[in-house]
Formats: structure tokens, C-alpha cells, sequence
């Protein structure tokens, strides 16, 4: 089908044709022309943000729990720079997203208009790939082909800049049917000859580690599946980054819990111990390999991804393979069925004896209080009281208590935590949580934050309010900027410069004027029936948990040292990071 | 450097720093890329460098396939191995490049570069200089009654052996394109 229709018209065309029901957004100048064509249909929902890095930041929350890309409309100059923290945000987790922004008229370009930005010049080193449309006959094809880039091989932002007189202009409309094919297509199917390497590594492995990623749940259900039968076919121990969570369950026998840097010890010790490293999805962050040249010194390593760059960037492979992991694992189970499903079991009971012994270590006690709630007892009591709903979606800030949260509470299902891990970025959490819960109206979306990480985007009750979006925001309120704090305590001799808030405000009372629910709490005893309350509220509630100032989170692997070099506890901390580590973020 | 004191390449399967067969010797390579010729593609392969912090010796670009809207870039850069291996799997993630071949590894190939050189002087200089382009086959395509406008092609090292010689004879300005450069055969 093509038909002769304005450029603001093919924008709400697309969205529709590519199935699009949900675009997060924030009008301006710049896209009037497409805000008047989205009042003129039923079809695609706008959620009005408060600002246009809580659009991006919802769009993550919508994509990352459903597996379809986000989609954000914002105008041009400051709405299009103030996407910059989310778009890099995504790229850095692979997070499928399709940012549309308006642009000065193309005769203003260049001229320093009002509102404008050389927006594509700004976002090419944070996007996957960007266009500036400078033709409305063109624009229907860019915009299928972003959304197929978005999606394929690799997930990540696009961003499509559209100068307000394409908008205005007409042209034809090509359907996505129609669009030639598109010479972006990365490969799926592994190379069949690294697969039988990697097969026969697995049988005959007599100390083997499953070292899984966030690429596990790009890829679909489907690898998530996989990974559950190859696991509990061969017997082999399995751990998972940060982004990983949730693709094999928690509650699984042979779950190590999260590797890095606050990983479980017995995640690490296996990791630097083991004779066979499957890495499936992830990429060898500097959060997971700690000091580079004492990563697990003795192992072969296999690597999974899709990403042909991802290999050899940071730790030298042996067995790299580059393509989809739902394709390569399917072939990897049928040949190694086909040869007879042999594992090395003798040696792998052996390998489970000491894993359990580094288990029996217990690396997440920590010491309670019947005063003060101490941050994991709050995760603790968090994860007893909701974790018989399947479908409790979590997202998290940035910083302590995503490290707490990561460790204390249990993922069954892939696609259920949103958490920013490559970027880092506090402010992330709450408006993530709008955005799943806009995708699951009828779910339980908790964000877990800290006080300092949820003030930077605490304009977005507004949005949580308008939508009646029943966002759980479970904040942890130390007063502190808690990593920065620990940080500071560990290696800056315990001058906290900055690191905390004299003017926190009043959240109950904050709650109360945006029209939503506050709930504070401060002793222990109260706490389960603050979080029964909080669950059971229908609308937005913001939960403040007052908890222990100075906890650090632990177990840590100090900057600079290998995984065999965990601190434990508050004993062990004396002068655990070298200089030469204290370079090092 | 090493917390557990092993020794450089001592271990067969181990993280990429403790082998010595990876090498860590600065090489140079030549890298010829395919691209879209649209809007932005030389500043998204260009951007990667910087912001990845790869070496750029030399750099040309022009449109090869007017009808396929096809441009080469030929790009020489410097590096260790696995730096260059990086340099190439990220072009390849660029989402107009077409190819990525490195002409360094993929076997013979030939690499041209041509330069403009202004040498200004009189008398016997004047003589030298033009006395040598021949023997460099440069030609002259300008001149005055006091310079001479040498173009030059060759490789590199021959147009750096040309512009050192005509340095003490008056050397002016020098324009160079950088290299290009096919596979042989």
C-alpha cells in the first residue's frame, strides 16, 4: 500500500504498522504537527512524561519487560538533548528504543534557530544508528528500517530527527510490507565447527561454570529455555551479570546467585577456579573480570554473542562463537544430545563438593538490628512478602541498594528486572517503573531505590499520578549517598566530601502533594505491615524506609584484585585497595 | 604486576595480558571500508576513533559507485593486534558500512599516495630540484620564475624521501592525500 499523506500523518502510520500501541513523550514546537495527528486517533496511547529523560527512561522499562522496542516523541533542541542520558543508558544495556524528535524546519538548519540542536551530531556516539530526514517521500522507509535496526542483531536506540517542514510536507506512505529488504543482517547461526569445540569442552569438563548475561534475555524466551535445559541436562553450576537476572530462576539448584564485584562469593570462587568459562551473552565487564590478568586464570573460555565486537575486546576467548543465543544453544543441545549427552559427572560431583563448601561460607549475612532496619533486612522481608506473585516486575536506581536488591531478591523469569548496569545511571529507576507498569497495568512494579538516586527524577510522580500507575517506589533512605559513602570510607580515608543531603524532603508529605500515597517506616517491627500496606495501596505509593546510615554492601572485590580476593565483611576492609586500584572507578 | 606471580605466557588458557602470543607490538595496518554514501557516515567512522581512542595515520574518501551511492574509505591506523582486531569488529558494527577488509592481512596489495609540493629558489637550486623530481618522476604542474609546483605519486615512504630532499632546496607547502590503496591480482 502506499498512499500520499503529510509526514506528521506517516510518523502515527508507522508507529501503527510496526504495532506500536504505547509512545512515551513530551510535545514542543517541533512536533506540533505530529501531537495534532496524535489527538486525531485512539490507537496508539501518549503518556505525557515530565521531563524528557523520564521518556526514554519509561520506554527502557516498556521495552526491557516486554521485548518490544520503546518509543519516544520529543521536540527538538532541549528535547532532544535531554534524551542524551537515556539514549546512552540503552546503549550501553542493548535496550531496544526508537526516539523520534522534531527538528528545526531543513531551510533553518544551521542557522542557529531557536530550539535547535545539531541533534544527530549530539546522539551518533549514544545511538545505534540515527537519521536526519530531509525528505518526506523518504521518511516511511527510515522509520521501518529504525525499527528493524532497533531490533535486530544487537539491540539498541535509534533516533529519527524530523525537521518540522517534513512533517508539514507530503509525500508517499510505504508500509513496512512494502519496504525493500534492509541490508542490516547480522548473522544468527553459529559457526557449526566452534560449536563442536565448545561440545566437546563440555564433556569433558571437569570443573565448567555457566557465566550468563543480559544477551540471554535480548534474544528471547526461547534462550532463556535453552539455557534452563542445557543446565539441567549437563548438571553444570550456573551465575549470571547483573543484566542477567531472572534467565535462569533463582530459586533453581544449581544458581550460584550474581558474579562481580558485589557478586556471591561462591559465584567468584567458581568463576577464578573453573576449568571451562561459557560465557553466554555477557561481555566481560570490568564490574565482572575485576584485575585482568588474574581473570580465572586456568580456565578455557567460550564465548556466545551476536556482537562480533564483543569478542576478544577485553579477555582473549578460545572458543568464540558470534551469533544468536537461542540459535546456538538449540545446536548446541542437539549435537551434544546426538553424541550422547557425556558430561565428566564424577569430576562435576566433585566440582559441586567444593562450591558447596564456598557456599557454607554464607557471603550475605550480615549483622541485624531490632533498633534500626538494616537495608537487606528491608530486601529481605520485601522478597518474603511479594515473591508468591509472578508477576512482580522490579526496577532499581543506581547504587548500594541495587547491589542489595540484586543479592537479597530472587528473579524466577526473564524480562522481570530493569535495572541500569552499564551506564549507571541514578535517576534511572522510577520512571522505568512507569514504563512497565504502563505495559503491565495489572502487575506489581516495585522500583527499589535509595533517596539520593529518586530525587533525580522525582518529577515523574506527576506522570505516576495523572496515569493512576500503581509504581511501588520502595526507597531506602540512608541520608547518604551510600556507594559514594562506602567508596569514600574505603579507600578516601573516611572524609565523606559530599556525600549526603542536609534538605531531604519530607517524602510522606512530598507524596501527599503530587496526590499520591507516603508511608514511612523506621522500625523494624513495623516494617511488614508498612510493605503489606504498600502492595495492597491501588495507586502510586511512596514508600520511605528509613534504614541503617552506614551499612556497606558487601561481599565487594576491591578495585584491582582478582576474584579470589573478596572481602567479606567490615573486618576484612583494613587496606584492602592498593594505589594502583584506586585509580579505578 | 601480577597478584599470584604468574609469569607472562606461562599459562595456555588464561586472560588475554598473560599470553605472549597475542603480541603487544604497535603494527600498522591498512583498512580499506565500503559505506553508504549518505549524510554522516565519514563522521560516524571517524567519531569511532576518537572516541574510542584508535590511531588515525591516514585517512581518504571519495564516492567509488555512483549508482550504488557506494564510498571507500581507506583508512592506515596503528595498533596492537588486538587492538586492530577491535578497530575492525567495530566498523563492521556501523550500520552503513558494507565491508570491512584489511589489506595488511588479506595478502599483496598496492598502496599510492600522491602529494603537491611548492619549492621556491633560484639559481643552481632551482636546477637541483627539478633535476631530482625527474629522477622521482614528479611533474612539474606549476611553476614561476621562483617555484615550482611538484606533483608526486608513490608510496608513502617515496613521497616522504621526495619532500625530505626538497626541503634544503626550498621546500614551501606540501599537500598530501593520504593513501589509497587496492589488493593485487
Amino acid at each position: 500500500m502506499t498512499s500520499h499523506m503529510t509526514g506528521a500523518k506517516m510518523v502515527v502510520q508507522a508507529l501503527k504498522d510496526q504495532g506500536v500501541d504505547t509512545v512515551f513523550g513530551y510535545p514542543g514546537g517541533a512536533v506540533l504537527p505530529i501531537y495534532d495527528e496524535i489527538f486525531q486517533q485512539n490507537e496508539i496511547r501518549h503518556i505525557l512524561v515530565r521531563h524528557e529523560q523520564g521518556a526514554v527512561h519509561a520506554a527502557e522499562g516498556y521495552a526491557r519487560s516486554t521485548g518490544r522496542p520503546g518509543v519516544v516523541l520529543v521536540t527538538s533542541g532541549p528535547g532532544a538533548t535531554n534524551a542524551v542520558t537515556g539514549l546512552t543508558d540503552a546503549l550501553m544495556d542493548s535496550i531496544p528504543l526508537v526516539v523520534l524528535t522534531g527538528q528545526v524546519p531543513t531551510f533553518m538548519i544551521g542557522s542557529d534557530a531557536f530550539q535547535e540542536a545539531d541533534t544527530v551530531g549530539i546522539t551518533r556516539p549514544c545511538t545505534k544508528h540515527n537519521w536526519l530526514v530531509k525528505d518526506t517521500d523518504k521518511l516511511a522507509t527510515i522509520l521501518h528500517e529504525a525499527f528493524h535496526v532497533a531490533k535486530s542483531g544487537r539491540p539498541g536506540p535509534v533516533l529519527v530527527d524530523i525537521p518540522k517542514d517534513v512533517q508539514f510536507a507530503s509525500g508517499n506512505y510505504v508500509s513496512g510490507k512494502k519496504v525493500p529488504a534492509s541490508e542490516y543482517k547480522p548473522k544468527l547461526k553459529g559457526d557449526i565447527e566452534l560449536i563442536k569445540k565448545l561440545v566437546e569442552a563440555i564433556e569433558q569438563s571437569e570443573k565448567p561454570i555457566l557465566y550468563t548475561g543480559g544477551g540471554v534475555i535480548n534474544s528471547g524466551t526461547a534462550a532463556s529455555q535453552l539455557l534452563r535445559e542445557l543446565v539441567k541436562s549437563t548438571n553444570f553450576p550456573i551465575t549470571s551479570t547483573l543484566m542477567g537476572l531472572g534467565c535462569y530462576p533463582a530459586s533453581g539448584d544449581n544458581w550460584l546467585g550474581m558474579l562481580g564485584m558485589h557478586g556471591l562469593y561462591e559465584a567468584n570462587m567458581a568463576m577464578h577456579d573453573c576449568d571451562l568459562m561459557i560465557n553466554i551473552g555477557a561481555r566481560f565487564d570490568d564490574r565482572i573480570t575485576g584485575r585482568i590478568d588474574a581473570f580465572s586464570p586456568t580456565s578455557k573460555k567460550a564465548h556466545i554473542d551476536i556482537d562480533p565486537s564483543s569478542i576478544n575486546k577485553v579477555i582473549h576467548v578460545d572458543i568464540p562463537i558470534i551469533g544468536d543465543i537461542a540459535h546456538v544453544l538449540d545446536d548446541v543441545l542437539n549435537m551434544w544430545k546426538a553424541r550422547g549427552r557425556k558430561t565428566n559427572s564424577a569430576a562435576i560431583s566433585k566440582w559441586w563438593a567444593q562450591i558447596d563448601e564456598w557456599r557454607s561460607v554464607k557471603c550475605l549475612n550480615y549483622k541485624n538490628s531490632k533498633k534500626t532496619i538494616k537495608p537487606q533486612f528491608a530486601l529481605e522481608r520485601l522478597e518474603e512478602l511479594t515473591r508468591n506473585r509472578s508477576d512482580r516486575y522490579i526496577c532499581t536506581e543506581v547504587g548500594q541498594h541495587q547491589m542489595w536488591a540484586a543479592q537479597f531478591l530472587g528473579f524466577e523469569q526473564p524480562n522481570q528486572w530493569m535495572t541500569s548496569g552499564g551506564l549507571g545511571t541514578m535517576g534511572y529507576g522510577f520512571p522505568a517503573s512507569i514504563g512497565v507498569q504502563i505495559a503491565h497495568p495489572n502487575a506489581l512494579v516495585i522500583n527499589v531505590a535509595g533517596e539520593a538516586s529518586w530525587l533525580m527524577n522525582m518529577q515523574e510522580m506527576g506522570t505516576a499520578v495523572q496515569y493512576n500507575l500503581p509504581v511501588k517506589q520502595f526507597i531506602l533512605n540512608n541520608e547518604r549517598l551510600g556507594m559514594v559513602r562506602q567508596w569514600q570510607e574505603l579507600l578516601h580515608g573516611e572524609r565523606y566530601s559530599h556525600s549526603w543531603s542536609d534538605a531531604l524532603p519530607d517524602f510522606v508529605k512530598l507524596a501527599d502533594a503530587f496526590g499520591a500515597k507516603g508511608i514511612m517506616v523506621s522500625d523494624p517491627a513495623d516494617l511488614d505491615d508498612a510493605i503489606l500496606e504498600m502492595v495492597s495501596y491501588d495507586g502510586p505509593v511512596l514508600f520511605d524506609c528509613l534504614v541503617e546510615k552506614h551499612e556497606n554492601c558487601f561481599p565487594m572485590i576491591p578495585s584491582g584484585e582478582p576474584h579470589n580476593k573478596m572481602l567479606l565483611g567490615e573486618a576484612e576492609t583494613g587496606d584492602a585497595i592498593g594505589s594502583s586500584g584506586a585509580v579505578l572507578v | 604486576m601480577s597478584a599470584l606471580k604468574i609469569k607472562k605466557g606461562s599459562s595456555k588458557h588464561s586472560a588475554y595480558n598473560l599470553r605472549s602470543s597475542f603480541g603487544d607490538e604497535i603494527q600498522t595496518h591498512t583498512l580499506a571500508i565500503l559505506v553508504d554514501n549518505e549524510a554522516g557516515v565519514l563522521a560516524r567512522v571517524i567519531g569511532l576513533f576518537s572516541g574510542r581512542g584508535y590511531n588515525i595515520d591516514s585517512l581518504t574518501v571519495a564516492e567509488v559507485d555512483h549508482e550504488g551511492h557506494l564510498s571507500r574509505i581507506t583508512i592506515v591506523t596503528t595498533g596492537t593486534p588486538q587492538v586492530i582486531e577491535q578497530i575492525k569488529a567495530q566498523l563492521g558494527r556501523i550500520v552503513p558500512v558494507h565491508e570491512v577488509h584489511d589489506l595488511t592481512v588479506d595478502g599483496p596489495h598496492v598502496e599510492r599516495e600522491l602529494a603537491l609540493l611548492k619549492v621556491g629558489g633560484k639559481g643552481e637550486k632551482r636546477v637541483e630540484a627539478l633535476r631530482l623530481a625527474d629522477i622521482f618522476r614528479a611533474h612539474a604542474v606549476d611553476s614561476t620564475l621562483d617555484s615550482f609546483t611538484f606533483q608526486i605519486t608513490g608510496t608513502p615512504e617515496k613521497v616522504d624521501a621526495f619532500a625530505e630532499l626538497m626541503r634544503p632546496l626550498g621546500l614551501i607547502e606540501i599537500a598530501r592525500t593520504g593513501v589509497a590503496a587496492l589488493s593485487r591480482g
